[in-house]
């Protein structure tokens, strides 16, 4: 009888830990995610925009600013605070779903 | 009143301000001392954050630099901004959670190992340090500028009333007198620029105004674009320096800001770790405002100096080009003896000189602004060159009272004597500080542009795998880091100063010159780390547990008991 009680507890505890493992994992790929998604665009506006293909965009211009020039003195540093904010809305709603925020 | 004296009043007033704010948050724990008692709110630890990160460097020179290398100077804006978008996604949230005091805590902890804490804490020092130095130096050329007192006794002061705040108030002390340096310094940036802006192309917002057409109808940078290819200098809006190099720098800025312990630490001192992420967002948001306004007091400064100086009368030169060139930061010759100024990129026929340090404050008289604003600027950046000395003495004397003395010397140390032990370790490293900015060594100069280079190749690795990388261990670590900050340090040494045969820039590997090479030693110590690891047994369960824990925001405790 006890030890029937004992292995149902057993059962009951592993199970909690495995779900919590596998909401963790979940949480953490779905993080990862988010990071590839968005450390891209960082990427994309910085170094390709500002600095790899700035001669290409040089030759479009806006009002006085020539495009490439404007992403490597402009355009890149809004952009990366757009990012920040973006990431903090979505691992908020993240941490709520998963039940995880703090 | 004159320039001296507005000067002397509104430096008076802001110097009060900060020291009964020193003495208003004084610390009284450990806790306090080191992370403000965690207990900061996300938007003013942006604000604290934002005055810590900009330095002397950021609100003196970096426009003067932008205006003399134009598309260049690109990589100080985009290398010091970015990192922050590193900082938020990959660091400051698992650092929070870890919820320790340090950066070599963190590393120590996850590498199991007091050889990781003391290669960290050497690495803090050595970066440290050499940063400490030159915002010293940045207090003493505002001083002896502005005030007309000699250079050493402005680093006397700076350091007086650092020593004040630093040593009293700790991390708690330092945070808030960081919050209203961040409001006089951008007060004191944006003045200028707005009434130049105004000035110059009737636009208001600077960030706007100098893609706008000038009082001629021109478009302001095509018209600079023509002068500086009428005088023979390379066409603002492109470029000289080559790409893949430009390439590198980015991103050697970048990580190495990411890397900077006094940058870090700051995210140690909110509740919790959604909080570390909002005090990111802020801090970027805080110190865009000055990163996006300074490349258009760049083109503006450009301008009106070519402008006012090119081709005319020696004699008819305004007020504040006699002043500076009493300082030897401008200096003129008249090699042809017609007494015009000649200024062009020809070295041969080139007549004056000027320093790049001097284009932001010089720059409100060269437009002719009220005396007022020419002292606030000087106050302004007096306030950025005190809240980043401050935060960089506080990370040298936390790695030595917590991660040498705590940690690693005496662990039975109690917690009023380690308090002692912090308050006293400010004060040595205060006056090592100081003895830095009055007898300046050539190096240090040159050194502190490389210290972004030495966080890169040193700690980011390290960090990022500790998180990112569960079966990373101590052995790659420490390998690692070890190897990153010798063969940075090697370069520099070799090309910075001359040491182990010299070389030239044609002798660069692969092009890249030491600004850049950060980036490189970054890629070896990751590559190092991994490969180390593959060979040597994981690190024990219980730290895989740790790694785990801090990926998940649930559960940060307060400001924790060791």
């Amino acid at each position: 009888m006890i030890l029937k009680k004992y292995i149902i507890i057993l059962l009951i505890q592993t199970t909690i830990h495995r779900m919590n493992t596998t909401k963790q994992q979940k949480y953490w790929k779905e993080n990862l995610k988010y990071l590839a998604i968005l450390l891209s665009i960082w990427f994309l506006v910085s170094y390709v925009f500002g600095i790899l293909l700035v001669e290409q965009l040089n030759t479009i211009k806006i009002g006085g600013f020539k495009l490439g020039f404007w992403f490597a003195q402009q355009g890149s540093i809004y952009i990366f605070v757009i990012l920040i904010f973006i990431y903090i809305r979505l691992m908020n709603r993240l941490d709520k779903k998963f039940n995880l925020y703090s | 009143m004159d320039i001296q004296t507005w000067t002397w009043v509104l430096v008076g007033l802001t110097f009060t301000l900060y020291i009964a704010i020193a003495i208003w948050s004084r610390a009284s724990s450990t806790g306090e001392f080191y992370v403000a008692g965690k207990g900061v709110h996300p938007i003013a630890n942006g604000l604290a954050t934002a005055a810590d990160w900009m330095s002397a460097a950021s609100f003196i020179s970096m426009a003067g630099l932008i205006s003399f290398n134009g598309y260049d100077g690109s990589v100080y804006l985009m290398g010091w901004t970015g990192g922050y978008v590193l900082l938020a996604l990959l660091l400051a949230p698992y650092l929070r959670k870890f919820g320790k005091f340090t950066v070599p805590d963190f590393i120590g902890d996850r590498y199991y190992s007091n050889t990781a804490r003391i290669v960290a804490v050497t690495c803090a020092l050595i970066v440290s340090f050499t940063y400490v130095a030159g915002q010293m130096r940045g207090v003493g050329l505002v001083f002896s500028r502005f005030l007309e007192v000699n250079i050493d006794i402005g680093v006397l002061m700076g350091m007086f009333i650092v020593l004040f705040y630093a040593v009293l108030g700790g991390m708690k002390g330092i945070t808030y007198t960081q919050v209203a340096q961040y409001c006089v310094l951008i007060f004191a940036f944006m003045v200028p620029a707005i009434f130049i802006s105004i000035q110059m192309t009737g636009n208001v917002i600077p960030q706007l105004g100098f893609g706008d057409t000038g009082t001629d109808g021109v478009y302001l940078l095509d018209k600079l674009d023509g002068l500086h290819k009428e005088l023979g200098f390379h066409e603002y809006t492109s470029g000289s320096k080559s790409k893949l190099d430009v390439f590198f720098i980015t991103a050697a800025l970048m990580v190495g800001t990411a890397g900077l312990p006094h940058v870090i630490v700051r995210f140690f001192t909110v509740k919790k770790v959604s909080d570390a992420r909002k005090s990111a967002g802020w801090a970027l948001l805080f110190i865009a405002i000055l990163y996006t306004t300074a490349p258009a007091i760049a083109v503006f400064a450009r301008t009106n100096m070519i402008e006012t100086v090119s081709n005319n009368k020696y004699e008819d030169m305004p007020q504040w080009f006699k002043k500076w060139e009493l300082t030897g930061l401008i200096t003129f010759n008249d090699k042809n003896n017609d007494g015009l100024v000649q200024y062009v990129a020809d070295t041969h026929r080139n007549e004056l000189t000027i320093d790049p340090d001097i284009m932001v404050l010089a720059n409100p008289e060269i437009a002719r602004l009220p005396n007022w604003v020419i002292a606030l600027v000087a106050a302004g950046g007096l306030a950025a060159a005190l809240s980043t000395a401050a935060g960089l003495l506080l990370v040298i004397s936390s790695s030595i009272s917590h991660d040498i003395i705590k940690k690693i010397i005496n662990p039975k140390i109690t917690e009023n004597g380690e308090l002692i032990a912090a308050r006293l370790s400010a004060v040595v490293a205060v006056i090592i500080a100081g003895w830095f900015g009055i007898n300046p060594p050539d190096f240090v100069a040159a050194t502190v542009a490389l210290a972004f280079g030495l966080a890169a190749a040193s700690f980011f690795p390290a960090i990022i795998l500790g998180i990112f990388y569960k079966h990373m261990n101590k052995e790659g670590a420490i390998a690692g880091m070890v190897v990153g900050i010798l063969l940075m340090l090697f370069y520099m040494m070799k090309f910075k100063f001359d040491w182990f045969g010299g070389g030239s820039k044609d002798d660069w590997w692969f092009g890249i010159s030491p600004e850049g090479f950060g980036t490189v030693a970054m890629f070896i110590n990751f590559i190092v780390s991994l490969i180390i690891s593959f060979f040597t047994p994981a690190p024990p369960e219980k730290v895989q547990q740790i790694v785990d824990n801090i990926r998940i925001p649930s559960g940060a405790n307060n400001a924790q008991e060791h």
